[in-house]
This record gives structure tokens, sequence and C-alpha cells, in this order.
């Protein structure tokens, strides 16, 4: 394929990811925004107000860009899991099988679709948390570059766990018992500071840690790691996740028989 | 001559063990109308989705339009449209969508996309179904659905896998006539089917494969010829005689007014007519017991088993 035809299947992929998110957006867009106002409401406002200070600022600004990247993060890693396993499912891989689109295509619109859901909800769910606190935003490339990095990285992962999945029940495992315990395991509600030294370095292994530190940098200026180096793990899980999604796609593991 | 398809040693081992494919070797013409017969299992869908990526092979050559799949796939694949036997869309998703999204798969601008959509879907009686969601269609619209998917990119090999399965005696006659159309401008057409007569009326050549290995492979004039015998039903206008019979042939009194004439080969079937005729028997109407191909066919399968 020559690069405009290559582009057309990728706007192809996006445009068809993107139109059927928004079509059931009461069950894609609509919960995290009001999860989160419920989190925002109970954690940061009614038990927040109790706790006082968190790493230098009050425990609501603390909690929100955990919980924006919360919400990023579960929901590009749901809508590329959801849409590539339903692909699987109902065999309608095969159309993009049988064509000549090339695999770094098809991962790239699978995982484009997944990060324009991401920042969807991460605007979405920032304009919730502005009804709750004011947010002076200390780094805009910040932001900006670790919402682009975690949702391709959790879309990339969702993409892995579609590969392998054989039931809808497949694709609940990991959130459930991988993703949901690393989030909260991640910093969103404490501060590394508060763990002991044990559990400290143990958290050290979970790519959640990065971020959202990174995150709260950007947003607050206040993390518990070096931002460099939030930068450098959370780009190498991205690249790892990466090759071994192509890996996959390029063996046709699962996908061709 | 230039083929279309050229298969050679086409072998597939599948993990558990189960070896689908044989050695298979396959030429077909550019333009030829080509029929892939075989019982269930036999290896038709797994040649099939060999050609179009959906297996991996264990050992062989593929080439479509020349071009072999090992050496550049993507080229090849511009080359095959593909209607498997199962349905295979998003039945969520509006036919438009569907052909929309498959376009954009082969790097067709959305403008081109459209136009060729007006085409097809009038070609294939289903322009009024254009935003209809696809599971709102009856199978035979299905069918026809996934005709104008895999012709969207307007590719010069069409393989259709049983296309007419459940659609009923009118529209397949309609689709017939559309596949005769395409096939008469040029696209290279393989179908497999359960419908003998189907492949008998459309199709120029002809391969029959069973337990993963070709059992014959030529033109659908030269299979027919190899019948050594046929059976024909001839309405009579007079009453038959009870001790019915003509020297040299033989027949079987059905019915007052119905006969079944064997006809081996070398005989003639014009000679029996005069014969009767001779004798005061007149005959109104004359049709093919069965049909040829399927004792063609069951008795190809039988010397292979």
């Amino acid at each position: 394929m020559t690069p405009y035809e290559q582009y057309i299947a990728l706007l192809t992929l996006l445009r068809k990811e993107i139109r059927r998110y928004t079509r059931i957006w009461t069950q894609t867009l609509l919960p995290s925004a009001i999860t989160m106002s419920l989190y925002f409401l109970i954690f940061g406002s009614l038990i927040g107000s109790r706790i006082g200070q968190m790493g230098g600022v009050s425990y609501m600004e603390f909690v929100v860009p955990g919980l924006i990247m919360m919400a990023i993060v579960t929901n590009s890693y749901a809508n590329v899991v959801s849409s590539f396993f339903g692909s699987k499912f109902n065999n309608s891989i095969e159309e993009l099988l049988v064509s000549p689109t090339p695999n770094h295509i098809i991962l790239l619109g699978f995982v484009s679709g997944g990060v324009s859901r991401g920042m969807l909800v991460a605007v979405i769910v920032t304009t919730v948390a502005s009804l709750f606190v004011e947010l002076n935003i200390h780094s805009y490339a910040v932001v900006v570059a670790v919402v682009a990095l975690t949702s391709v990285l959790f879309s990339l992962c969702g993409l892995i766990n579609a590969v392998f999945a054989n039931t809808f029940d497949d694709i609940s495992i990991v959130p459930t018992f991988v993703l949901t315990p690393l989030t909260y395991l991640g910093g969103v509600f404490y501060s590394l500071e508060l763990l002991p030294d044990f559990w400290a370095t143990v958290s050290q292994a979970n790519p959640l840690v990065y971020v959202v530190n990174a995150f709260r940098f950007g947003v607050l200026g206040v993390s518990d790691v070096s931002v460099g180096f939030a930068f450098a793990m959370i780009g190498s899980f991205t690249l790892v996740a990466y090759l071994y999604a192509a890996h996959l796609l390029r063996t046709g593991k699962r996908l061709r028989t | 001559m230039s083929y279309a398809l050229e298969i050679e040693g086409l072998e597939k081992i599948y993990a558990n063990g189960l070896q689908a494919l044989k050695g298979i070797d396959l030429k077909v013409s550019q333009g030829d109308f080509f029929a892939l017969l075989g019982p269930n299992g036999a290896g038709k869908s797994t040649t099939i989705g060999v050609i179009c990526s959906l297996v991996n092979k264990t050992a062989g050559t593929v080439r479509v339009k020349g071009v072999d799949i090992d050496a550049d796939f993507p080229k090849a694949k511009r080359h095959l449209g593909v209607v498997p036997q199962e349905f295979n869309f998003n039945v969520f998703e509006s036919v438009e969508d569907i052909l929309i999204h498959q376009a954009g798969y082969y790097g067709i601008p959305l403008k081109t996309a459209r136009e060729r959509i007006d085409t097809y879907l009038a070609k294939l009686g289903l322009t009024d179904k254009r935003h209809t969601r696809a599971r709102m269609l009856s199978g035979g619209m299905k069918r026809r659905l996934m005709i104008a998917r895999a012709l969207i990119h307007e590719p010069s090999v069409l393989i259709l896998d049983e296309p007419t399965a459940g659609v009923d005696i009118e529209m397949r006659r309609a689709m017939y006539d559309f596949l005769k159309e395409i096939n008469a401008a040029g696209t290279t057409i393989i179908l497999t089917t359960h419908y003998l007569e189907e492949a008998e009326s459309l199709c120029r050549n002809i391969a029959i494969i069973n337990h993963g290995e070709i059992v014959t492979n030529t033109s659908m004039k030269n299979l027919l010829r190899e019948l050594h015998r046929e059976t024909f039903i001839l309405d009579a206008r007079e009453r038959l005689p009870e001790d019915l019979s003509v020297e040299g042939f033989e027949l079987t009194r059905v019915d007052d007014f119905c006969l079944q004439a064997h006809i081996e080969q070398g005989q003639d079937i014009a000679e029996l007519m005069s014969r009767l005729h001779d004798r005061g028997i007149g005959i109104i109407s004359m049709r093919n017991r069965e049909n040829r191909l399927e004792q063609m066919f069951v008795s190809l399968l039988e010397q292979g088993a």
C-alpha cells in the first residue's frame, strides 16, 4: 500500500472506532463522568476535607490527577479490548486480515481509537473535577505527553488481552484482577511516602505509579518519583507492549489458524 | 497461458495434527469460471483460507495473478475478493458503513467508495437497505452484502465459498446472472458449492478435492463426457404395455405413462425414440433423472475412498 492508502486505512479504523464508542456513549463515556463525580464528592470533598494536606497540597487537589489518570487508563484499555475482541468474536476481524492493510496500521488504528476515547474521557473528567477544585496546570507539555503515552500503553495492553481472549469473561479478568488493584496501589489516593520502605520499593514495579505521579507533576508540580525516570519507565513499558502486540499480529497468533 | 491462481504442493497440517491439505496442485486461468467441489471436510475452505491469508500454510506456494503470497501478500490480496461461507461482518453496523470500512482497508478514498457502493448496491438489489443495520437483513441479503463487500475494491479474482447456501431459488438465479455478468466482464471466479447443478451450469472448469487431495481437475465438458451411463425419464402419450421392452435398451416401467431408460455410452437415445414410435408409443417429454455432475461426483469420491 502507498503511504496515502495506509493513511486512508488508518482513518477508516479511527472513524470506525469513534463511531462505535460514541454510538454507545451511555456505556462508554457517561459511566466515567458519574463514577469520578462520586470519587470527587466522597474521597475529595467529604473525606478529603478531614484528611488535610498530602504531598504539600490539599487532599482534593492531590487525588484529582490520579482519578483523571484512572479514567484514562480504564477507558483506553476497555475500548481496545472490547472492540478487538468483538471483531474476533463476530469474525469481522477477517475483513481486515484479508485486506492489504499492514499490521502496523491495524495496530495503530485500534490504538488511536483507544487513545481518542481515553483523551475524550480525560476532558470530561477534568471538566467534572473543575466543579470541585480549581485546577492550575503546572505543565501542559507534561500533561499532554503523559496522557498520550499512557493511553497508548493501555490501548496496547487491551489489544494483547483481546488477542488471547476466547470468551467475554477473558476480557474482564485482567481489568478486574490486575488493572484495578494496580490502579488503587499506584498512588492515586495516597503518597508513596506514607508506605513502609518495603512496600514503597515494591510499588516501583507498578507502572501505574509512574503514570499517576508524572501526571500529578504535570498538574500540580509535585511527584513521588523523578518525572524523567517516570517518562523513561512509561516509554519502556509502551515499547515492550508495542513490540509484543506487533509480534502477535505478525504471527497471527489466535487470529489465523 | 497466464493464470489467475497457481497452487503448487500446498500442504496444511493443523496444530492438532490433522493434515487438511496433502500437497495439492491447482491452476485457474484468467477469466475462468472455476468450480472447486468436495464433500464437507475435504479441504476446500482450508485452501481458500490459505489463499486469502486466514490460514497459515505448512508448505507449498500460492501465486495470485503471478504474485507469490510469500513474497508480497499485500499485492496478492489486492487482486482477491473473498465471499466466505459464514457471515463475518459486524451486524450492528449499517450496510453502507460495512462497505465504506472495507473500501478503506484497501486504501480507497471515501468519495470513490460511495460511488462504488451506489453501483454494487443497485446491481445486487440492496439500494433501499443502504442505511439498514446488517442484523436486520434476511439471509439472502446478507449473502449479497458479502458479495458487494468482496467487490468494493474491484478485484480481478473473486472467490465464493458456498455463496448461495440458504438463498431462495429466485434470488439464487439473480445471483447467477450477476456472477455471469462480472465473469463476462473479465473477473475470474472460483466457486465452491454443494449445489452441483450450480457448478454444472456456471463453471467451465472444475477440480474435485477429497481428503486434502485433488481427485480430478479438468474441464466440465470433459468430466461429463466421462459419464458412462445416464438415466432418462420419458413421459408417454399412450398407455405403456405391461411387458414393454426394446432390444438393446434397458427400460424400467415406472407407471402406465412413465418410463425410465438407462442409456449406456455409445447408445443413441434418438434410436430408442424411433423404435418406441414404431411401436405406437409417442414420447411427449423427457428429462434427465439425476444431476449428471452429481453422478460423476459420487463415482469419483467412491473411487478415491
